[in-house]
């Protein structure tokens, strides 16, 4: 098939269409717009339904019905809008609904700026909202894996009756690049029969409710149990990752998402020197990616963690190695971007012997 | 002899839980009654509150799903989007509806939702301890109004249908009570009529039903109603202040 030349926002929108996604509810803020933009017009092309709410809390609760009703479903915002979704997030990873939601991170906190950053991690893989629950959290770091990953993340949703987070910035919502679309037929979907939905008993034997109240402790614990025991099997079924150049990295980056691909410049700068260094890319944020750390530490004496944040990833990259090597972080914040010349001035400092 | 009166289809057999002389077991039983003469059952998909009425997915036995507090109107909004021909309806008090939702309700109204919320109106909160509600008439005491509510401190008691009834998406918009058998049945007459312009698809009705809590009010269940018919009523007239164009309406009344 044909590349065509896609805008990382509206190939989030593109993505989420061929992933039989019809149903849009979502509140302006930048910098994600392109992609309401995108589906205000495209979605009524397929049969789908785009709606501008009123708020980020109505535009998660509209997910919510329409995820209890059935339908493959989304919602995209940034920093201060997510913020502010987290009530409905609580509520939708409680009654186990599947949709997804995008997250093209600005800087914070606050009202912060509009300019990329990588400063909701913990946010998005801590909880964010009230009670225990966790959401799949994917960040993709091109166009073309925002295509890709956007299919996996309504599978995802679906097969674990849970939300997942698309993790991205300003950056990538902002780059164009060339991708290829998968060839589907795209066109109205009827939303799926699935036996919990709440669609109206339609001479169903029983009622179905879409609820997230436990009133007796007993049964709460229960339902957090239930919980608990999906969220361990996504963690030991579902991490993804990619490894650059680390079968003899001596030392690895870790990021993702644009500091990923800033660190694999700098690989690629520190391979040329003759050095051994290496890039542990995460694509799944939650789980995060703790299984390729066994083999890593066969031949990395210490770790570098690259983000957009003052440090949140690199509290995940310490749990991982677990005091068997050095972890060390650089970081730019409040929507700057880490420079290869700088991250590079950074490794130089580890690979060559001296303390940060 | 023919059966004349029975527990509604929609209704389920177990007992409520609400306080005795609270007025929610009469609206329950109302909404279900339409939904059995109308035929809705296979249909209805009731959306809960947060609040005494919280259980409500418990006593309708259609599908229902239980919203975050206030957020029903635009719980609604996404299952009437996805499935167009059902009879979806919330089931708000005034905490709910008038205080933390009342952007997801104006909103809901505005766009032409074409959905019903059955809005009760108490006066107060009542789950969480009988403070002030948005609803709460001047002077009246409550926990967090100790000497009465104070238009200086606490502002003025929100109007909401005819705060609706302005907004062009709003079909049908009335103010019914149940305090007595005659208002009970006016009441369920507009419940009828919200459901029947909702199936008709011409948007967004709503029903204020004025209701009592003795327990909140520190009345008995027959004082609770005299006080509802003696204070509530000359604040919130009752009556349809919105109906559908082609019925003559289409007017604020």
């Amino acid at each position: 098939m044909a590349k065509v030349l896609m805008k990382g926002n509206e190939a989030l929108g593109e993505g989420a269409v061929r992933a039989g996604c019809r149903y849009f509810f979502a509140y302006p803020i930048t910098p994600q717009s392109e992609l309401p933009h995108y589906l205000a017009k495209r979605l009524p092309e397929v049969g789908g339904v785009f709606l501008q709410a009123e708020s980020e809390v109505a535009s998660i609760n509209m997910v919510f019905g329409a995820a209890g009703a059935g339908a493959r479903v989304m919602t995209s915002s940034s920093g201060p809008g997510i913020s502010l979704m987290q009530e409905g997030i609580s509520y939708l990873a409680g009654a186990e609904l599947p949709c997804v939601i995008v997250n093209m991170v600005r800087g914070g906190p606050g009202l912060g700026n509009i300019a990329p950053a990588q400063s909701d991690y913990f946010q998005a893989t801590k909880g964010g909202g009230h009670g225990d629950y966790r959401l799949l959290v994917l960040a993709p770091y091109s166009v073309q894996e925002i295509i890709d990953l956007m299919q996996d993340a309504f599978d995802l949703a679906e097969k674990y009756r849970n939300p997942v987070m698309i993790m991205g910035d300003g950056v990538l919502g902002q780059m164009m690049e060339p991708v290829e679309l998968p060839d589907v037929e795209v066109g109205p979907v009827a939303p799926p029969h699935r036996p919990w939905a709440a669609t109206g008993r339609m001479g169903r034997a029983t009622k179905n409710l879409i609820n997230s109240l436990y009133i007796v402790p007993e049964n709460c614990e229960v339902h957090n149990q239930k919980l608990w025991e999906k969220y361990r099997q996504i963690a030991a079924n579902e991490q993804r990752w990619e490894e650059y150049q680390t079968a003899d990295a001596e030392l690895v980056l870790v990021a993702y998402g644009t500091s990923a691909r800033i660190c694999k410049a700098v690989v690629d700068m520190c391979r040329e020197a003759g050095q051994k260094v290496g890039l542990l890319r995460p694509i799944t944020l939650w789980p995060f990616p703790e299984k390729p750390f066994t083999n890593l530490l066969t031949t990395a004496k210490q770790f570098l963690a690259v983000e957009m944040s003052t440090g949140q990833m690199v509290e995940d990259v310490r749990l991982a190695v677990n005091g068997q090597r050095p972890v060390y972080f650089y970081g730019r914040s409040g929507g700057m971007l880490p420079v290869a010349r700088d991250v590079y001035r950074e490794v130089q400092k580890l690979y060559c012997g001296g303390e940060q | 002899m023919p059966k004349v009166f029975s527990r509604p289809k929609s209704l389920k057999d177990i007992p409520f839980h609400y306080c005795p002389g609270c007025t929610h077991g009469i609206v329950h039983r109302l909404v279900a009654e339409v939904i059995d003469e109308m035929e809705c059952f296979d249909k209805a998909i009731a959306v809960a509150p947060v609040g005494c009425a919280v259980f409500a997915y418990d006593y309708f036995d259609c599908d229902a799903f239980q919203a975050a507090h206030g957020r029903a109107p635009a719980v609604a909004t996404g299952i009437k989007r996805v499935l167009p021909d059902r009879l979806v309806f919330t089931y708000q008090g005034d905490g709910d509806l008038a205080a933390i939702g009342t952007g997801e309700v104006v909103h809901a109204a505005a766009r032409g939702e074409n959905f019903t919320v059955i809005f009760i109106n108490n006066a107060i909160y009542a789950m969480t301890g009988g403070q002030m509600a948005p609803t709460t008439l001047l002077g009246q005491k409550t926990t967090t109004t100790p000497y009465g509510r104070d238009r200086q401190v606490n502002g003025c008691p929100v109007r909401m249908c005819e705060m609706l009834a302005v907004l062009d998406g709003t079909a049908y918009v009335a103010r019914v009570s149940v305090h007595n058998p005659a208002n009970v049945n006016k009441a369920k007459k507009a419940i009828r009529r919200a459901f029947e312009v909702q199936m008709a698809g011409l948007g967004f009705s709503i029903v204020e039903v004025l209701s009592a809590c003795p327990t909140n009010w520190g009345l008995s269940p027959l004082e609770a109603l005299q006080w509802l018919e003696q204070n509530m009523i000359p604040y919130y007239p009752l009556g349809e202040f919105k109906v559908p164009a082609e019925e003559g309406g289409g007017q604020n009344v």
